[in-house]
């Protein structure tokens, strides 16, 4: 807190000494400039959620970021390995990659591709593509990046392509977008499904308490992964990708919820014994303003920490489920299912290119656990 | 103690009979059912199959009971240890899941004893060597462990062993010794290839164990009793393990309660990208193939190894801290 700008002190505070000012300060921030304060020490972290934030930009525009349509397959230009961008050219920061030239194979039959270093492609930026809608609302062909279009068979495959000849860079965009909104609506039903029936059980406590208590202990001790796969195998194969979408967010929140559950029920029963509710209660506040101005402030930087854990597992429990062909299905796009397409030991010897959908999730993952992390820590700004 | 494991014991078979209607409500939800996709295959080789076959096979099957006469016929062939029928393969399940249960156990054990075995150690070493390189080391496999997909690290390793080495690590036997019966020779041919499996399938946890043992060691060096006998002239090594490192320890027995479990569970996806004879990528198969009873038979007994998982936590706890035992009694 030393380091945030204090304001130019009024001529009686220029009595007290600095220490003090800085206390005061604290004392009359608001909950959340506390969590603010706290969590911006936290370096990695403070990284970390910057990370997300291009990971969500993303996930709003994955058509610019797209270099071609991720659907578009072409038979001759299948499993080019990654074209490797090169900054500079002649000195100058001039971004192109090597061309591909391709052989085939007299044994195997399979075009063998080699960058051919002396065919510079240039890279281009913003240029005009494929036409798609911003958001499904305004239609656009602009794109980030894309291949010189002056020049004949100029291109651009920064992560290769698979084994219909798809761009990977592409696919891979749209695979965030789904992974990414399928991790953030498991966890959206789970904070509602948890924050319902946890409050529900630490407010009414009894009967209802006990019940709830016991369905979260039944479906916290059911083996996850095996149920999970059953209750996925068992979703119609005719259903459209929407449907299998949400159909496996609601799978995935099914337990996902019990955690939040049992977390939000603890925090309630704490809560409920604090000198400020005692206070608010005899001040003659209702139930419900007692229970939204002042309990739900107090633990609602509890909840968004414990749910910014819960998306990465359940980012990776859908790439997962998505692996192994029972959860998001194609023609929709996820990392599990760019994943599946490097399921066995031959196809990855021939294109290991196929696996970077994989470290996108490690990288995923890890911000959001060090951003969760963070948000735990600061969370309690009076713990310290 | 007796009292507890008592208590414990009388709560199996309850819970045992919630999940098995779980279970088989689970494998009756996909609309049609095993006759439905099987007459599919047998139409699209180009034969048919009359109706009146059909309508014997769904009554051999039990097909045309309504559900819970189907439950109850399925529990009692179960408790007459008759796993049932595998639609598909027209074998027994038993006979089908046998060596394969053996094989899931031994691979989630020795995950579990290659976890404990790792992340004992280094958590104590992290924890009496705060922020010193093999810390932050730790602290960074950590990050990355509990990161990383399980798939996804087998498929790394699979590809690092096949493009570096050139060999590939798939199965848990050579091909010679994959329908040989047991031998000393097959069980060292099992221990040359589980070992990468055991591993891929315990980092995350051993990366977990070893974070909770670093804090729960942290959170006792540090206390009187530890000042205490440094005071009285114990050795150091002798103070740590005699004292701190045997409470640090407690609460990690709890972790047990999940940590097996998980592990039973998690073996499916190493098992199914590795191709080990497992019952993972059997119950994967059944349930695409709609074969019930053998997906119905798997997921049980996936619900008993974590059941038991969860006992054998509860029992060790109550074994190791006098505070659970004496609150039973």
């Amino acid at each position: 807190m030393a380091d945030e700008p204090i304001p130019t002190p009024s001529p009686e505070e220029r009595i007290l000494p600095a220490g003090t000012r800085a206390e005061e300060r604290v004392s009359v921030a608001s909950n959340w400039q506390l969590v603010w304060w706290r969590f911006r020490k936290h370096r990695l972290a403070l990284i970390s959620a910057v990370v997300l934030v291009v990971f969500y930009i993303v996930v709003l525009f994955p058509d610019f970021f797209a270099v071609l349509d991720p659907e578009e397959t072409n038979e001759r230009l299948t499993f080019i390995p990654i074209q490797m961008i090169h900054l500079f050219r002649d000195g100058k920061l001039d971004p192109w990659v090597p061309g591909i030239a391709g052989k085939r194979n007299p044994v195997t039959l399979r075009m063998e591709w080699t960058a051919d270093e002396t065919l510079q492609n240039r890279v281009r930026f913003f240029v005009h593509g494929y036409r798609y809608k911003i958001l499904g609302l305004i239609p656009s062909d602009l794109h980030l990046i894309g291949a010189d279009s002056s020049k004949k068979d100029s291109t651009l495959f920064l992560l290769g392509t698979d084994r219909l000849g798809r761009d990977q860079w592409s696919r891979l965009m749209f695979g965030t977008r789904t992974s990414m909104v399928v991790g953030l609506v498991a966890v959206a039903l789970s904070v509602v499904l948890g924050v319902l029936l946890g409050g529900v059980s630490g407010y009414f406590g009894g009967v209802v308490d006990v019940f709830i208590q016991r369905l979260i202990e039944l479906l916290q001790s059911l083996p996850t992964i095996p149920i999970w796969l059953a209750m996925t195998a068992a979703l119609p194969q005719d259903w459209r990708p929407e449907q299998v979408f949400f159909a496996i967010t609601i799978i995935l929140a099914f337990i996902g919820w019990t955690t939040l559950g049992r977390e939000v029920r603890g925090r309630f029963l704490s809560l409920r014994e604090e000198d400020f509710v005692l206070a608010a209660e005899l001040a003659g506040c209702s139930r419900l303003r007692i229970i939204t101005r002042h309990m739900a402030p107090a633990f609602m930087s509890h909840i968004i920490a414990a749910s910014t854990l819960a998306i990465p597992v359940m980012i990776i429990n859908e790439t997962t489920l998505s692996f192994l062909g029972l959860g998001i299905r194609p023609p929709a796009i996820s990392w599990g299912v760019l994943l599946q397409e490097a399921q066995n030991i031959q196809t990855i010897a021939l294109a290991p290119w196929l696996l970077t959908p994989g470290l996108v999730v490690i990288v995923a993952v890890l911000a959001f656990n060090l951003v969760g992390d963070g948000l735990r820590d600061a969370a309690d700004p009076y713990g310290h | 103690m007796l009292r507890i494991i008592l208590q414990r014991l009388i709560l199996l078979p309850i819970l045992l009979i919630l999940f098995s209607i779980i279970v088989f409500w689970l494998i009756q939800a996909p609309p049609g059912d095993f006759l439905t996709s099987y007459l599919a295959t047998v139409a699209s080789s180009g034969s048919s199959i009359d109706d009146a076959q059909v309508e014997a096979m769904k009554v051999q099957f039990g097909l045309d009971q309504p559900f819970h006469i189907q439950y109850l016929r399925w529990m009692e062939n179960l408790l007459h240890g008759n796993l049932g029928l595998s639609l598909e393969y027209q074998l027994p399940n038993s006979q089908l899941i046998g060596e394969r249960l053996l094989l899931t156990v031994i691979l989630a054990l020795l995950s579990f004893l290659f976890t404990w075995a790792i992340a004992i150690p280094a958590g104590i070493y992290s924890a009496l060597h705060k922020n010193s390189i093999l810390d932050y080391f730790f602290t960074i496999v950590n990050y990355f462990g509990v990161a990383t997909p399980n798939f996804m690290l087998a498929l790394i390793l699979m590809w690092l062993a096949f493009s570096k080495f050139g060999v590939s690590i798939t199965n848990l036997f050579s091909s010679n010794f994959i329908d040989a019966p047991w031998s000393w020779a097959r069980v060292v041919d099992l221990a040359k290839h589980i070992w990468l499996p055991m591993i891929i399938l315990g980092i995350a946890g051993t990366a977990r164990l070893t974070r909770i043992m670093r804090a729960n060691l942290l959170d006792e060096l540090h206390k009187p009793y530890v000042v205490a006998a440094r005071a009285k002239g114990l050795p150091e090594w002798k103070l740590i393990f005699r004292y701190p490192v045997r409470l640090a320890l407690n609460p990690l027995i709890s972790t047990i309660g999940w940590y097996l479990p998980q592990l039973f569970s998690g073996s499916l996806i190493v098992a199914t990208v590795m191709n080990l004879p497992n019952i993972g990528p059997l119950l994967l198969h059944a349930l695409t193939q709609q074969d019930m009873y053998l997906a119905g038979s798997i997921l049980l007994i996936y619900c008993f190894l974590t059941i038991i998982g969860t006992l054998i936590s509860d029992i060790l706890l109550a074994w190791l801290d006098p505070r659970i035992r004496m609150e039973g009694a």
